[in-house]
């Protein structure tokens, strides 16, 4: 079947419009995206900073510190993805809202907000894991195989 | 100075993740920033190169995803040297326990009281 010239025009048309579209495409301000992800991201951790050393200062261990730090910011970060304000920011700063831990909690939440129609065990429940879920199965992963790995050097 | 060890330190993980979102085509989805980070810090920590990122940066380093790589990893190794075979399947989840429950009862909560915005 061959295409008639009308047809071949069309195309050569289409062809030309999206080689057009893509010129006058804006470029992804790539230093911009950079800068934002960069301060906001360095801010959350700040934070985060303040909120460990205060644990430190009510006498906790360094590590309990941090198991409480990153408590608090899930939290804070769960709580503002509710509050709408955390994808407003990540729209903006990119990265930078993606992976602080507050981003993880992000990732929980905005999922499972969504789904709430369909119930809050099998929507709720299971959409809160379509990104934590694969999350968790690597890094849980990741720390078998590395204990295994110790266990082996163990007994060289 | 630890403020802006942290501010620095953090910022600069965040940077690198952009960098990887913007560079890549197809692009990087934030889900697989989540998982990229989280294994890659794992590992690094696993070979010692996480934990002085840590010392300088404190929660610049710990706050990022790969800091929790780096809990779940060094978790798994200490228990491992205590219990044997055992501690490669408990450490690694028992150190990072109060955040990984903390991130689904919060996250179950906010999802249930919230409503999403538009």
């Amino acid at each position: 079947m061959g295409k008639n010239p009308e047809e071949l025009l069309k195309t050569a048309e289409q062809e030309e419009y999206h080689h057009l579209v893509n010129r006058m495409k804006p470029k992804p301000p790539l230093a911009q995206n950079c800068m934002w992800a960069f301060v906001v991201g360095g801010l959350i951790c700040v934070v985060g900073q303040i909120i460990m050393e205060y644990f430190i200062s009510l006498g906790y261990s360094r590590q309990d510190a941090v198991s409480l730090e990153s408590t608090s910011m899930i939290f804070l970060g769960a709580l503002f993805t509710g509050l709408g304000i955390y994808d407003n920011l990540g729209a903006k700063a990119g990265a930078g809202s993606v992976v602080p831990i507050t981003g993880f909690a992000n990732a929980i939440v905005a999922p499972a907000m969504e789904f709430k129609r369909e119930g809050y065990i099998f929507g709720v429940g299971a959409k809160m894991f379509s990104i934590a879920g694969p999350t968790l199965l690597f890094g849980f992963t990741a720390s078998v195989l590395i204990g295994l790995a110790k266990l082996i050097m163990l007994y060289l | 100075m630890s403020l802006l060890m942290a501010f620095l330190v953090g910022g600069g993980l965040c940077l690198i993740g952009q960098l990887v979102m913007d560079l890549t085509k197809p692009g990087v989805s934030p889900g697989h920033i989540l998982v990229g980070y989280i294994t890659i810090g794992a590992l690094l920590s696993a070979f010692g190169l996480y934990q002085p990122l840590v010392d300088i940066g404190g929660a610049g380093a710990t706050v990022p995803l790969s800091g929790f790589g780096h809990s779940l990893a060094q978790g798994a190794i200490k228990e491992v040297a205590e219990k044997g075979w055992l501690g490669a399947f408990t450490g690694g989840i028992s150190a990072t326990a109060g955040g990984i429950t903390a991130a689904i009862v919060f996250g179950y909560l906010a999802a249930v009281l919230f409503d999403p915005k538009d």
